[in-house]
């Protein structure tokens, strides 16, 4: 359950720029959700008057850098496009921290967190590896060919175990990063893992499968077309075993179990 | 000078002539801490029914060129919930709480709910959404006069409360069924709901909807939305509350010079939740700038 508070503000843009392929990073200055924020919630931007970008767009808190927060996205349709087309200096009206995020362990459990991210995916996972500190995490990071890893370099900052996975063989493990998954849980074994994971939803369908076939718990961010972001429209829902539930309150963040795919 | 915004609607005396919209501002809560909900004219709760709904399969929503299309298909928590869980946040607003509520199974349903709710001192009136797209296979009550009569005749006998009925803008008349509504015993009407849409991925062929057609809200539909007001006003004695698209305070005087006693707000709140708040200011600066002394001397002030 999301316990913080959420804020709307105008926000001033740091940085906005290219990263590599259409992935850019934008940070911004938001001391009131940088304080505030847990890995796996979100923030709705709004990019102004646009009749083509007309709601506000969720995108995953990255990371957290003292008041600054960074937004990791890829340029894809219309509203990124947009984003991209800002400049450091500008301002943007954002509101958050949003949803539910990721269940931290508590710190005197002994777990083995096994970190999965395909493609965008490793958008809130960093946040998550941060906040993982001092546990010894291995990283599982897919793309669909080497030059689109992302975040490679800021897990390895984090002490994890880095392993990549490409669709083309480029680089690592040739294969889905599911299929990593399976043969990493192989070699580790299934006792005290905790997986987390963030992607497409054929992934996450995957992690899913796997985390109920060796029974070990999962914590899986999802997406969904949002329109509020803050639970009033219910225009996110998702099916789970418990009903519909919202996507930008009960989520995005889900434990694999509840989903019904 | 200090212009009086206050407006009538029945018997509902609203100390500003903007609310919030059914199923665009939830049950109010969800806006905690986003602006001051005490400031709102009045609160149009989130359609209940009788019984919980679990609404419409997913996708439920999609932004189309400044608009939004969305089939929820009422979720809800069904009435007794809403009275439990929901009313208590509501009541302590001290903001007239606008039960929106409607029925699959049409006039038996509704009139149970109308006498149930015709006890809760909270609710300061009830609005008819005999209008909802987007419950599968049921035609809109209010695509019929003679429906659109019958019903609110029923309902009109059951409560003494306030009756708001609101209307569809997927008829060629609306003229007639506001009429209907009126002459059952309508206190005010809602103009409009959601107009009815569709949008298709061109790559998969796939509807971008589960529910294939949804209802379309937003700046989109504003130009169809302030005509029927027009349509509507020129016929019908009973206030209008006028919504579509409304996204400031431009938007709204709008509709007041069409002939609306007071707007509603809704797919903006989404964008910026703040915009009710932010329309009261402007209307407020419109009228002392027209050194218009009452908001009720701009309803219906078209020029032609």
């Amino acid at each position: 359950m999301r316990l913080n508070k959420t804020f709307q503000f105008i926000t001033r843009i740091i940085e906005n720029r290219k990263i590599k392929a259409t992935y850019w990073r934008a940070l911004l200055a938001a001391p009131q959700i940088a304080s505030n924020a847990l890995p796996g919630q979100f923030v709705q931007i709004w990019f102004g008057n646009n009749q083509e970008v007309f709601l506000r767009r969720p995108f995953s808190i990255h990371r957290v850098r003292g008041e600054r927060l960074e937004i990791l996205y890829q340029v894809l349709g219309s509203g990124t496009e947009a984003f991209s087309k800002k400049k450091p200096g500008g301002s943007l009206d954002i509101i958050g921290p949003l949803g539910s995020g990721f269940k931290l362990p508590a710190a005197t459990r002994k777990i083995k967190p096994v970190i999965v991210a395909g493609g965008m995916g490793v958008a809130p996972l960093v946040f998550l590896a941060k906040k993982l500190a001092g546990i010894p995490k291995r990283v599982l990071i897919g793309a669909k060919t080497s030059g689109q890893i992302l975040c490679e370099k800021e897990f390895k900052e984090l002490d994890c175990d880095v392993k990549i996975a490409t669709d083309d063989g480029s680089r690592g493990f040739k294969g889905y990063v599911s299929d990593l998954l399976k043969k990493e849980l192989s070699d580790i074994g299934y006792q005290s893992v905790q997986i987390y994971a963030c992607g497409p939803e054929p992934l996450l369908k995957k992690v899913a499968a796997i985390s109920s076939k060796h029974n070990i718990p999962a914590q899986i961010s999802l997406e969904e077309h949002m329109a509020c972001g803050i639970g009033a429209c219910l225009g996110c829902a998702i099916n789970t075993h418990a009903g519909f539930q919202r996507v930008c309150k009960e989520g995005p963040v889900f434990d694999a179990k509840e989903i019904v795919w | 000078m200090k212009p009086n915004l206050t407006v009538n609607i029945g018997r509902l005396r609203l100390k500003n002539p903007v609310m919030v919209a059914s199923g665009a501002f939830g049950y109010a809560q969800e806006f905690k801490g986003l602006l001051d909900l005490k400031k709102l004219g009045a609160i149009v709760t989130k359609t209940v029914t009788l019984k919980p709904r679990k609404g419409n399969p997913s996708p439920r929503t999609c932004e189309t060129p400044s608009g939004l299309l969305n089939s929820i298909g009422l979720e809800n928590p069904g009435v007794e919930a809403f009275l439990k869980e929901k009313l208590p946040f509501l009541k302590k607003l001290a903001v007239p709480i606008i039960m929106s509520i409607a029925s699959e199974a049409r006039t038996e349903e509704f009139l149970i709910l109308a006498r149930r709710l015709d006890k809760i001192r909270e609710v300061a009136a009830l609005e008819l959404n005999i209008s909802c797209p987007n419950m599968q296979g049921h035609k809109l009550i209010s695509q019929d006069p003679k429906a659109t009569y019958d019903l609110v005749k029923a309902v009109r006998k059951t409560t003494g409360k306030t009756i708001i009925t609101k209307l569809s803008p997927n008829v060629t008349d609306i003229a007639k069924i506001a009429l209907a509504a009126e002459k059952a015993g309508s206190d005010a009407l809602s103009l409009v709901n959601t107009l009815t849409g569709m949008s298709i991925d061109v790559k998969t062929k796939r509807p971008r909807i589960a529910t294939v057609t949804a209802g379309l809200s937003g700046p989109a539909i504003r130009p169809v939305a302030v005509r029927m007001v027009w349509e509507a006003y020129t016929k019908v004695k009973i206030p209008i509350i006028g919504m579509g698209g409304i996204m400031n305070a431009q938007d709204a005087l709008e509709f007041f010079i069409a002939g609306a006693t007071a707007v509603s707000l809704g797919t903006a709140n989404f964008i910026e939740p703040r915009s009710s708040l932010q329309v009261i200011a402007g209307i407020k600066d419109y009228l002392a700038e027209h050194k218009i002394r009452d908001i009720g001397q701009l309803k219906g002030s078209l020029k032609r």
